[in-house]
């Protein structure tokens, strides 16, 4: 068997302060997880609805419950995060946006987008259906 | 860097190179595919958006009814393929950088595509369903 070598590591997550940028990073990994889990909640949503009326029913119920409601914000939250989040990256990706304003920038943007954005949906949601 | 012995300098062939797969078979084709299905969910997440904001309040025959159009069948179908696909990588990746041990590891990953094509099939047959008629 290989004995073990002491070969050097790269600094460990405590060693560096902590900045926007990487909390932001921790979160999108985050989110991601929690949109994972959540494909179960779209699962349940379309099967329910294929299934009929009675299944439908009890999503509804659930979902127009408070733990629903909450769980539903939760996921909406996640999801317009990992989607800004995304959108950062992928100007990263394509080379832009990282000097050391930008970078900043971008960051705090897709941060008080995504608290933004998902206040905005939950209001159209409760003028959509309110009306009906 | 070329020349005579350029070819001794490293023990893969030219072929090889030339593929850029790597000892994985597999090269860069997860990086290149979470991107795509990133660009993908970027303009789908819109219809996905007012089809949900559209069934909210809704009761079962009207929900039906807006689902199995022709259009919300097609952008739900895309959505599905694209998220599932998307979610496959990123959470594979999660696996590889936080489980070291490689049995755990190799059910896990083996797990996340069990998961992954349950949650595709599950989704688009009951797209599907629901554009045929419940």
């Amino acid at each position: 068997m290989a004995q073990h070598i002491e070969r050097p590591l790269s600094p460990h997550l405590s060693t560096y302060r902590l900045t926007l940028t990487m909390a932001m990073s921790v979160v999108h990994r985050g989110t991601g997880m929690v949109l994972y889990a959540g494909t179960l909640l779209l699962v349940w949503w379309l099967l329910a609805t294929a299934s009929g009326p009675a299944a439908y029913a009890t999503f509804q119920g659930f979902i127009g419950s408070w733990f629903g409601r909450l769980v539903l914000f939760g996921y909406t939250f996640a999801l317009v995060h990992h989607l800004l989040g995304g959108v950062r990256h992928l100007i990263w990706d394509l080379g832009y946006g990282f000097g050391p304003t930008e970078r900043e920038w971008l960051t705090r943007a897709a941060l008080i987008g995504s608290v933004s954005l998902t206040i905005v949906l939950w209001i159209i949601a409760f003028a959509a259906g309110g009306l009906r | 860097m070329s020349g005579p012995n350029s070819s001794m300098s490293s023990i893969r062939t030219p072929l090889a190179r030339v593929r850029g797969l790597g000892s994985a078979r597999s090269g860069t084709s997860d990086f290149w595919r979470q991107r795509v299905t990133a660009v993908a969910m970027i303009v789908l997440i819109i219809p996905v958006i007012v089809v949900v904001m559209m069934l909210l309040g809704r009761n079962h025959a009207a929900a039906t009814q807006i689902l199995g159009s022709p259009f919300v069948v097609i952008v739900m179908t895309l959505f599905t393929i694209a998220s599932v696909w998307h979610m496959k990588i990123g959470m594979q990746v999660i696996i590889e950088d936080y489980v070291h041990d490689e049995k755990l590891k190799l059910a896990l990953i083996i797990g996340n595509n069990f998961f992954s094509v349950a949650v595709a099939l599950a989704a688009i047959y009951a797209i599907l369903k629901l554009s045929f008629g419940v």
